[in-house]
């Protein structure tokens, strides 16, 4: 049992080293030699604009089930005003960043593991690198800056559709005027309510495009791997949503809440 | 005399210089041993075909000449210095004078043909000139007779087309060495001859030195100046293609038998 616990322990080191290794190439790649400028803003057009649907649709409907269930609870305690204040505060401190942090590592991570996956399979990879290109500046520093972009804006995004989700339930049943439904929303939150979500959506788009582009750089040569490299990519681009949102819970109670 | 030649118009240079010079390598996967002690050399202006089964270690050499895997034993020189040695900036500087053609053509599938060609101008030669870049993407697609393919994108076209298209983008930085991995594999035999056709066309316009991995009998016969026979990990016979073929060593004579 503990023979075979051992290769599994020292698998597990070695891929520790190996994503050490590949943040200090990247981080190095970042400052050394040309920046890929129009890869990096058409990174940001894959990643960002077409990703704006599917998380806009989802927060959409994240807010308005929020209030639709929130709603008979809240009446039977009499505080059914406090229904715009309790969906902003839920919303933009966990719900946005988390909701549209996990959207993204289904969407991005996983296409960006399988489209380096399929590269590295077709020796694309390989070429660029034999050929005296930097294949690091150009498929990974472009992914990882790009996500870490655009996932705080459409974080932001969706924060903002899905309070209007919010307002659209509440208006089924209550008649509430959109002016009065966001001051409320707004007067309950303070910029610390803001800042450290903001700040982790930042982590979590780095940690998706981290994840998508080791994964999809170290798969295996084999079709089977391109799969792998995907769902591999986004189960632990979402475990590591996960692990940064706890820690960073964790902080902001400590500087902020005490 | 020494004879010489110019490689690309510019520089003159001695023929009997070693430009690869691959000394007692081995190589293993973990338990597989791939390359068993193989010594190598290639001259300038020279075409060396290694012929062998396919899993034989055949790519593995050629991967270890441009640094992509380094051998477990053994010295790799190219243009007299170590790849071992060499830093990544080393490296990169190596690769730009070595050209290495992959089996599938390896394009890259997300840009048309003249994006692929440009990219090695642009990322490697840092080439800014628009006109320049046009006319020297037009000019080696004109050379292996895909001019009309300029705008296309890699799914669209056909096996050989991609060859053609890879060992294009290969030749445009004009590099000194080009290394052919497999480049008729999986072809018909008229787009087999006329790939393996062109890669001595190419050899001829910009005067390089090719080590050409293969299993393709016509391939070694047409590009081959001197062949090397590969079997279990170890070269067994060296020499021209018809000395080889009528060896008197049962071993190499029955390669080609089979092979044929």
């Amino acid at each position: 049992m503990a023979e075979q616990a051992i290769p599994g322990y020292k698998k597990w080191m070695e891929s520790v080293g190996e994503q050490g290794v590949f943040f200090s190439r990247f981080f190095r790649n970042i400052f050394t030699g040309g920046f890929e400028w129009s890869e990096f803003v058409r990174q940001c057009y894959e990643i960002g604009y077409k990703s704006f649907m599917l998380v806009g649709l989802t927060s959409f409907i994240m807010g308005l089930v929020l209030i639709l269930q929130l709603r008979p609870s809240m009446v039977d305690m009499g505080a059914e005003s406090m229904l715009p204040k309790t969906l902003a505060v839920s919303f933009i401190r966990e719900m946005g960043p988390v909701i549209t942090a996990i959207i993204c590592a289904g969407k991005i991570a996983s296409g960006i593991g399988a489209e380096l996956g399929s590269m590295k399979v077709t020796e694309q990879i390989d070429a660029m690198e034999v050929s005296g290109a930097n294949p690091m500046q150009y498929l990974v520093v472009t992914r990882i800056l790009a996500t870490s972009i655009m996932v705080p804006i459409l974080a932001l995004m969706g924060d903002v559709i899905g309070l209007y989700g919010g307002f659209l339930a509440l208006n089924f049943t209550d008649e509430i005027s959109f002016s009065l439904y966001f001051h409320k929303c707004i007067s309950s939150l303070e910029f610390i309510d803001f800042l450290p979500a903001f700040v982790k959506t930042i982590f979590f788009g780095f940690a998706i495009g981290f994840v998508g582009c080791y994964k999809g750089f170290h798969s295996n040569k084999g079709t089977e791997s391109v799969g792998l490299a995907a769902n591999s990519a986004v189960v632990t681009a979402s475990l590591w949503i996960f692990v940064i949102d706890a820690f960073a819970v964790q902080v902001t109670s400590i500087l902020f809440y005490r | 005399m020494e004879e010489q030649v110019k490689h690309n118009g510019e520089q003159k240079h001695n023929l009997n210089e070693v430009v690869v010079d691959i000394e007692h390598i081995s190589k293993a996967f973990g338990s597989k041993e791939v390359l068993k002690d193989i010594s190598l050399k290639l001259k300038r202006g020279e075409n060396v075909v290694v012929l062998g089964k396919s899993g034989q270690g055949k790519s593995v050499t050629i991967q270890c000449i441009v640094g992509l895997l380094n051998p477990d034993e053994g010295t790799v020189k190219v243009f007299g210095d170590l790849v071992a040695d060499m830093n990544e900036t080393e490296l990169k500087a190596l690769r730009t004078k070595v050209g290495f053609l992959f089996q599938s053509g390896a394009l890259y599938d997300s840009m048309t043909v003249r994006e692929n060609l440009e990219f090695p101008l642009t990322r490697v030669l840092k080439m800014k000139d628009k006109a320049e870049i046009d006319q020297r993407v037009e000019e080696v697609l004109e050379g292996v007779g895909l001019l009309d393919a300029i705008d296309k994108i890699p799914s669209d076209l056909s096996g050989g087309m991609r060859k053609r298209v890879g060992l294009a983008r290969t030749m445009i930085v004009k590099p000194e060495i080009m290394l052919y991995d497999e480049p008729t594999t999986g072809l018909d035999p008229i787009t087999s001859r006329e790939i393996s056709e062109l890669i001595l066309n190419m050899q001829k316009k910009y005067k390089t030195s090719s080590i050409i991995i293969t299993h393709d009998m016509e391939c070694a016969k047409i590009t081959g100046d001197r062949v090397v026979i590969m079997n279990d990990g170890k070269y067994i016979a060296e020499g021209s293609f018809d000395e080889l073929q009528n060896s008197g060593d049962e071993l190499v004579r029955s390669f080609f038998n089979t092979t044929t």
